[in-house]
C-alpha cells in the first residue's frame, strides 16, 4: 500500500493503484480493441495539447473529467492510464461533440464512443454500473424502434420536469389522439411503426453483434429481448442462425 | 515583426469569405458520386424543386422544398409532439407534399451515444435501411432531429471511408431485400425552414416584432461533421450556422446574442434519462442564465429533440432553488407556425412543455385561455367517444 493520499472524492484518481490487479496484458488488450476500430484513425491524429476541447467541453465543467487527457493517452498507448478512464470516466462524457472544435481534427468524443463500446462489449463491471437504470430504455429502442415513448412521462420517473408531466400520463390517451398527425396517436411507442420494419430491425441487431453486447453487459435485459426477438422473427418464417 | 496594416485591421472589418478551392477537407458529394459511378451504391437524388444554400466552407447544398419523407425523432414525438406537428402544419399550410412514414424507426442514436450498446455497422445498417425505405416511396428524406442529423453524416463519413463497412452493410441490406441507398444530402429539417422562410413570411398573421429572442444552435447539427451545415454571410458574418437565426430576423423578431451560444445544452443523451443533476446544472447555469442576464430574452428558440427538452424541462427544478430562470423554450418550426397562425394547443401543443408560456402568448396578443379551452372541448369530444381523433381539419389546414 502506497502512502501517497487517496484522491478527494469526486475527483479522478489517475494513479491507476485502484486497477493494479488487472493484468497489464488485460488492459493492453483492450486498448488494441479500441484502436483496432475502423473509426480509431479518422479520430485521433496527435494532440497540441492545447486543451481547447476541454473549454468546449460541458462534462468539463461539471466532472473532474478531461477530453485532452483521454485523447493524449491514447496517443501516448498508455495502458495503465487507458484503463482509469475506460473504467472512471468515460461514461461522464455528453458525448455534444463540442471537442471536435480541435484544431488537430481530433475527436475526444469519438475516441470515448469507442471506449464506451468495448468497455460494454467486454462486459465490464463499471459499464454494466454505469447502465443501471437505463436498461429499460435501451429494451425500448432495441423492441420498438422508438426511444422515448409517452407511456415513460410519468410523474415518479421525471419529478423534477414539473406538474405537467402528471397532466400528461394522466390525459395520455385522449391528448395523444388530440395530436393531428394520424402515426402520432401511440402511447407506447413514439410513433406508429411498421411490423415488417421491427422484423427488419431485429435482423439487424442479430446480424451485427448486438445482442451479443446486450449479452456481456446485462444478460436479463438479453435474455428478455431475445424471447420478444425470436418469436417475431419465428413468426416471420426466419432462421434465427445467421451465418 | 507585425505588418502595419494589421494594426488597421479591426476584427469588426475582416469579412469571411467562404471559398471551397481553399476547404481543408474533401467534398463528401464527389466521392458518394464516384462510389455510384463504381457500383457501390444508388444515390437519392434531391427531387426539384430545390433550394440551393451553402456550406460552412461555400459548398452548395441543395434543399428539396417538397416531396419530402419526414424522418421522425423520438424524443419530439414522443415528449414534446407539437415539434413535429408544427413542420407537418406548415408544409400544408404551404401546399406542399409530404409523406409521414411508419417504415421508419429511430436512427437509434440518442441510445447509442448514451449505453455505447451497439456499434458501427448497426449504426449504419439502421442509417440504410431508412434511407432505402425512403427511397423506395419517391419521397426524400428530411431529417427531423439534429442527433440523428450528425449521426447520419458520421455514418456516411464512415461508410465513404470503409469499404469493408460498406461490403457489411451492403449484406446486411440484401437480406432485407434492401438496395444499398446513400441520399446526395443528408438534410435537417431547420435547412428547409430556413430556406423556407420568405414563404412562411408571406404567410404571417401575428406580428413578431418587438419580440426578442436568443438561439441556441445544436451541437450535433454544427458540431459533427461541422461543415456539412448552413451559413450565411449576412448571419453573423457566416462565422455561425444560418438557420433559426435568419428565420427569426425574417420573422421580426430581433435575436440577442450571449456569450455561452457555443456551449452544449448538457442534455448528455444518459445524463438526461439517468444524470440529470448533471443535465439541470448545465443547462440552467450555462445557458438560461446567462441568456436572462446578457440577452433578457422573451423566448428561446432551438432547432432539436435534447435541447428543447433539457432547456425547457431543467427550469422547473431551478426555480425551487430561486435560479434566474423561467425562459419559455420552442422549436423553431413552433415558433413558425404560431407566426402563421397555428393554434397553441391543437398544433404547437404547449400543454406537453414544461415552463410557462403564456406571457409570451400574451405578449402576441394571444388568448391563450380562449385557446387553452377549445382544445379542452376537442379533447373532452374524444373523451367522450364523440370523436376518435383531432383532425387537420380543425387545425386550420
Amino acid at each position: 500500500m502506497s502512502g501517497k493520499p487517496q484522491a478527494a472524492p469526486g475527483t479522478l484518481d489517475l494513479s491507476g493503484r485502484q486497477y493494479a490487479h488487472v493484468d497489464y496484458d488485460e488492459k493492453e488488450r483492450l486498448l488494441e480493441e479500441v484502436k483496432q476500430d475502423l473509426r480509431f484513425d479518422e479520430y485521433l491524429y496527435g494532440c497540441y495539447e492545447c486543451g481547447i476541447c476541454v473549454a468546449a467541453c460541458p462534462s468539463a465543467r461539471f466532472y473532474d473529467f478531461s477530453p485532452r487527457k483521454i485523447a493524449q493517452t491514447m496517443a501516448r498507448e498508455d495502458a495503465d492510464l487507458f484503463y482509469v478512464f475506460l473504467n472512471d470516466s468515460v461514461w461522464d462524457c455528453s458525448q455534444c461533440f463540442s471537442c471536435d472544435v480541435c484544431p488537430r481534427k481530433n475527436s475526444p468524443g469519438g475516441i470515448i464512443t469507442l471506449m464506451r463500446e468495448v468497455a460494454v462489449k467486454n462486459g465490464l463491471a463499471s459499464a454494466a454500473e454505469a447502465l443501471e437504470g437505463y436498461g429499460r430504455v435501451v429494451y425500448k429502442i432495441m423492441s420498438t424502434g422508438t426511444q422515448v415513448s409517452p407511456d415513460m412521462l410519468q410523474a415518479n420517473a421525471f419529478p423534477d420536469w414539473g406538474p405537467h408531466v402528471k397532466d400528461i400520463a394522466e390525459n395520455l390517451d385522449v391528448w395523444r389522439r388530440a395530436i393531428p398527425p394520424e402515426t402520432m396517436h401511440t402511447t407506447e411507442t413514439s410513433w406508429q411503426v411498421d411490423s415488417k420494419t421491427i422484423t427488419e430491425l431485429y435482423l439487424i441487431w442479430h446480424m451485427t453483434g448486438v445482442m451479443d453486447m446486450i449479452k456481456e453487459v446485462d444478460e436479463g435485459l438479453f435474455m428478455i429481448l431475445q424471447d420478444v426477438m425470436e418469436e417475431k422473427l419465428e413468426d416471420e418464417g426466419y432462421d434465427l442462425s445467421f451465418d | 515583426m507585425i505588418p502595419h496594416s494589421a494594426l488597421f485591421n479591426k476584427a469588426k472589418d475582416r469579412k469571411f469569405v467562404a471559398d471551397p478551392a481553399q476547404a481543408p477537407t474533401e467534398d463528401y458529394h464527389d466521392i458518394v458520386d464516384q462510389l455510384e459511378r463504381e457500383g457501390e451504391w444508388e444515390v437519392h437524388r434531391v427531387p426539384e424543386p430545390y433550394m440551393e444554400e451553402k456550406n460552412k466552407y461555400g459548398r452548395v447544398k441543395k434543399i428539396p422544398v417538397e416531396t419530402t419523407w419526414h424522418h421522425k425523432s423520438c424524443g419530439q414525438c414522443g415528449h414534446i409532439p407539437g415539434y413535429s406537428t408544427a413542420v407537418f402544419w406548415i408544409n400544408r399550410k404551404l401546399g406542399l407534399d409530404y409523406n409521414d412514414p411508419t417504415d421508419q424507426t429511430s436512427c437509434t442514436a440518442w441510445n447509442y451515444y448514451a449505453s455505447a450498446t451497439s456499434n458501427a455497422a448497426a449504426q449504419a445498417a439502421v442509417a440504410m435501411r431508412n434511407f432505402a425505405a425512403a427511397e423506395e416511396t419517391g419521397y426524400y428524406p428530411i431529417i427531423h432531429c439534429a442527433t440523428s442529423f450528425g449521426h447520419y453524416k458520421e455514418t456516411r463519413q464512415q461508410l465513404i471511408h470503409s469499404p469493408e463497412l460498406r461490403r457489411q452493410v451492403k449484406a446486411i441490406m440484401a437480406k432485407l431485400g434492401k438496395k444499398l441507398v446513400m441520399p446526395e444530402e443528408v438534410v435537417h429539417y431547420s435547412e428547409w425552414v430556413h430556406v423556407m422562410r420568405d414563404r412562411i413570411a408571406e404567410h404571417q398573421v401575428v406580428d413578431m416584432s418587438g419580440l426578442r429572442a436568443t438561439i441556441h444552435p445544436a451541437c450535433h447539427y454544427h458540431k459533427l461533421i461541422g461543415e456539412d451545415a448552413v451559413y450565411a454571410p449576412e448571419v453573423y458574418g457566416a462565422q455561425r450556422s444560418a438557420i433559426i437565426t435568419s428565420l427569426l430576423r425574417t420573422l421580426g423578431l430581433d435575436v440577442r446574442d450571449y456569450s455561452t451560444w457555443f456551449d452544449c445544452c448538457g442534455f448528455g443523451f444518459r445524463h438526461i434519462l439517468v444524470s440529470r443533476d448533471f443535465s439541470r446544472s448545465f443547462a440552467v447555469q450555462r445557458k438560461i442564465e446567462v441568456m436572462k442576464e446578457e440577452a433578457d430574452p422573451d423566448v428561446l428558440i432551438t432547432h432539436d429533440t435534447g435541447c428543447v427538452t433539457t432547456l425547457d424541462q431543467s427550469q422547473f427544478a431551478a426555480k425551487a432553488h430561486d435560479r434566474n430562470v423561467g425562459l419559455p423554450v420552442m422549436s423553431d418550426s413552433q415558433l413558425a407556425a404560431l407566426a402563421m397562425g397555428a393554434h397553441p394547443y391543437k398544433v404547437l401543443q404547449l400543454h406537453w412543455h414544461s415552463t410557462n408560456h403564456r406571457p409570451l402568448l400574451e405578449k402576441l396578443g394571444i388568448d391563450h385561455e380562449k385557446a387553452w379551452a377549445e382544445f379542452e372541448e376537442s379533447a373532452e369530444e374524444i373523451r367522450s367517444g364523440k370523436k376518435e381523433y383531432l383532425t387537420w381539419e380543425e387545425c386550420d389546414v
